[in-house]
């Protein structure tokens, strides 16, 4: 019980209170498709001017599988993911061909797949494997992103992403999160990956956190997570306040990734995030959550929220 | 907002649900625990007698009001004559009518009570007794007795234990002498110190019943002596002088009336017999709430089909083990496939029993995913491989029915009893799971389902529980209202304090 009290005091957010006093409340299921399928938030992106990874092909139904080699036929790389789904599931992520056999991939992880084993998982994303009801789903096949070498140091394989909280509009916390060797080149902290906190004020790293627990240095390459100045972090912050207008979702989580070539992109947005970006951060999201109710002003612009956030939320240790 | 409507609404529907309950149990008297039986006596009154040449009217006097007992049914068993029971002067009486009547004539009235502590005397205080007329010189002689009498006591209660002692002397006096010089029996006796407390200002009356007993062929009435001291009324024993009631004392009638009378008939006899049962609570309950024109029992479970009764005692504990995942899934946290999978596996666990029901469901699952890993190289398409894996349980419980019947186990049979379909979704859900993000947490979420299973089990499994919620349905209103108020509970859950331990600053 005191342990509870005390989390609560540090304004710790838990799924029961996330689930009912925001989620319900901030997130009306009519919007939840326009982050649930990918597509659709991608051409949202795109029309409020957002920049996201291309998108090279769409399969919607099984006999359109076979398609799969007339779209990546001159791509060396590409993502394969479920429009659904959810936590990273189904997404694989192709860095590289056979020169002299084209049908013979590379994952991230380094790991060999036949073109015949990527048609199954296609189909397998296709019949709903990997969506969040086992309904029906789409196949999606776009750039795979050749990330920023800020985070060289501190992942293994895979791409790091960014993730940012949107609170009414307002970015209340951030994350990185640093795909390790446990996590196959994902970067959902759930299947291993590493997260660090962010100084929303600097854009820097704080220390990171593995498995609900606290670490300073990358598992696999040794590095300390902290310290690291994310580039473009006015930018970052912007975009993802931005995503309250183009989703309409009042609590929601961003996440970008940051293109050496093209800069940070909008990678997929989050009528659910989790709860362990608090952890990262070291300080319940809670505390965060009251200040921006507060100073909540509806007339704001992305860009005056996101420098709200830059005031309001420096690191707090 | 919500909250406050959340708070409303459970706060009805528990009003409702627990009103519903106290009104079944207290007033209604269903059980609130299994198999109870309650004695039930069964009391018959035979009235014989010879029918004269007209018309005949025979009145037995019957209970009307019983302290201690509460009147199940009664009924008269009369070929032939018209029967009814009108109120009489000193309480309820039968009456049976017949235009002529051959020769010995013999007619029933029975009448079944039980125990019932809340039927108290709800008799009214009666008037004082006018002074009676008494001739001399027994009129000296009851003055005498109850100066004696008055001077010896305190109150009504002892003045009449008083007289009483001094009426039962076995060296009586000259004027007890001359009080007691006509009676010949006890009803006579009491009917006497009826007239002389009468003369005292103190209301009293006799009482005819008899001691319920196992079984007896024939019951002899006993009279025994109730005084009203202003406040309730006391009985006596008339013979002693104590104030007490034989145990388990059934008051037949009351009042200075023969107990019967027959017009048009001679050589009247009643017989008395009485008979003890024990006859299940809730068919108490159904009987009274019946009599009472209660709705209750129309719809009361009971009044099913007894085959519909088993589908519906089980079905009732569905609720529960929903219950149950709600705790387990919202308040504790622990991960499970399938929101209420682990709650259709209790439900198997009832046939099966616990310890068979956790190898039987471990062996089926570990058999199935090792077979779903092999079809995964196959490649196959997403339904034909659930319809492929659910083919494959269907085998798997065969093959582990038939291994253990032939080994002798024949709980292996019961595997039969699992919900095969959510087996085998239950199999696909966790090989993904164990693809995408390892063994560990496919196994983890594998072992929660069962733990939730096991938990559910243990309540469902609860026979007192199953009665409760079958003999009172409208305790689900007060289920829901909590599952209701569990819906905006917004504390931590139990695994989150461990997974947030690292943000408790100190």
């Amino acid at each position: 019980m005191s342990v509870a009290k005390k989390l609560h005091e540090a304004g710790v957010l838990g799924l029961n209170e996330r689930n009912a006093n925001y989620i319900m409340r901030l997130n009306p299921r009519r919007l939840y498709p326009r982050v649930d399928d990918k597509t659709l938030t991608k051409e949202l992106a795109v029309a409020a001017g957002m920049a996201v990874p291309e998108l090279y092909g769409v399969i919607v139904h099984q006999g359109e599988v076979r398609n799969f080699a007339a779209i990546v036929k001159d791509k060396r790389s590409f993502v394969v993911k479920p429009a659904q789904g959810s936590g990273g599931d189904g997404i694989l992520v192709v860095t590289g061909r056979s020169e002299r056999k084209r049908d013979i991939f590379r994952l991230s992880s380094g790991v060999l797949m036949s073109e015949g084993e990527i048609r199954h998982h296609i189909s397998n994303i296709v019949g709903g494997q990997y969506s969040l009801s086992g309904q029906r789903d789409k196949a999606l096949i776009e750039y795979c992103v050749h990330f920023d070498p800020t985070f060289a140091e501190v992942s293994f394989q895979g791409v790091p992403d960014i993730r940012v909280i949107v609170y009414r509009g307002y970015p209340a916390m951030a994350m990185v999160r640093l795909p390790t060797r446990a996590s196959d080149g994902k970067a959902n902290l759930h299947q291993g990956a590493v997260g660090a906190g962010v100084d929303l004020s600097t854009g820097t790293t704080l220390s990171g956190v593995l498995d609900n627990l606290p670490i300073e240095d990358h598992p696999d390459t040794g590095a300390v997570v902290s310290g690291l100045q994310i580039p473009h972090w006015d930018f970052i912050l912007e975009s993802s306040a931005r995503g309250y207008e183009v989703t309409g979702l009042g609590y929601l989580g961003v996440d970008m990734v940051i293109d050496a070539n093209l800069g940070p992109l909008i990678l997929e947005m989050n009528a659910r995030p989790g709860l362990n970006i608090q952890i990262a951060n070291r300080t319940g999201i809670g505390n965060r959550i009251k200040r921006i109710e507060e100073i909540y002003d509806a007339a704001a612009t992305p860009a005056e929220r996101a420098a709200v956030a830059r005031r309001e939320f420096p690191a707090s240790a | 907002m919500e909250q406050r409507y959340v708070f409303v609404l459970a706060a009805l529907l528990t009003a409702l649900g627990m009103s519903v309950f106290f009104y079944k149990w207290q007033v209604l008297g269903f059980p609130v625990t299994e198999n109870q039986e309650r004695p039930v006596w069964t009391v018959e009154a035979a009235v014989s007698f010879d029918s004269g040449p007209g018309s005949i009217r025979a009145q037995l006097r019957i209970p009307t009001l019983t302290p201690g007992f509460r009147m199940l049914n009664e009924n008269s068993v009369s070929r032939g004559y018209g029967y009814g029971t009108p109120f009489g002067d000193d309480g309820r009486i039968a009456e049976w009518t017949t235009r002529r009547a051959d020769g010995e004539q013999t007619v029933y009235y029975r009448v079944s009570v039980f125990e019932d502590d809340a039927i108290d005397e709800s008799d009214t205080t009666p008037p004082f007794p006018p002074m009676p007329v008494i001739k001399e010189p027994m009129n000296t002689a009851v003055q005498v007795l109850v100066e004696y009498a008055r001077e010896r006591s305190a109150d009504t209660a002892s003045l009449t234990s008083e007289v009483l002692r001094r009426l039962n002397d076995p060296s009586p006096d000259a004027s007890v002498e001359l009080i007691l010089s006509d009676v010949d029996n006890s009803a006579k006796f009491v009917a006497v110190v009826c007239e002389i407390l009468a003369s005292a200002r103190i209301p009293a009356r006799v009482v005819h019943g008899f001691p319920l007993t196992e079984r007896l062929r024939s019951a002899d009435l006993v009279s025994w002596l109730e005084v009203h001291d202003g406040d309730r009324w006391l009985y006596f024993n008339p013979v002693t002088g104590e104030e007490s009631l034989p145990e388990r004392f059934l008051v037949w009638w009351r009042g200075n009336e023969p107990l019967v009378n027959v017009e048009g008939g001679s050589d009247v006899r009643v017989e008395f017999a009485i008979q003890e049962n024990h006859i299940d609570t809730v068919a108490i309950a159904e009987t009274q709430s019946a009599k009472r024109g209660s709705s209750a029992i129309d719809f009361s479970l009971y009044s099913l089909p007894i085959r519909t009764q088993a589908v519906y005692s089980v079905l009732l504990m569905i609720p529960i083990g929903a219950f149950i995942m709600v705790i387990m899934r919202n308040m504790v946290g622990v991960d499970a496939f399938g929101t209420f999978m682990p709650v259709l596996i209790a439900l198997a666990f009832r046939e099966t029993k616990l310890f068979w029901g956790v190898i039987l469901f471990t062996l089926l699952v570990t058999l199935g995913l090792t077979i779903r890993f092999l079809l995964d190289r196959l490649r196959l398409l997403l339904v034909p491989r659930l319809g492929a894996v659910l083919i494959i349980v269907v085998m798997l419980m065969l093959i582990i029915s038939m291994t253990s019947h032939r080994l002798g186990l024949e709980t292996g049979l019961s595997v039969a009893l699992f919900p095969m379909v959510i087996i085998s979704m239950t199999i696909e859900r966790m090989s993904v799971v164990w693809e995408e993000r390892g063994p560990a947490d496919a196994i983890r979420a594998g072992v929660g389902s069962l733990l939730v299973a096991v938990a559910a089990y243990a309540f469902m499994g609860m026979n007192w529980l199953e009665h409760l919620i079958f003999t009172f349905p409208e305790l689900l209103l007060v289920l829901l209202a909590v599952v209701l108020l569990f819906g905006r509970y917004t504390g931590y859950r139990l695994t989150e304090l461990h997974r947030f331990k690292v943000l408790v600053k100190d």
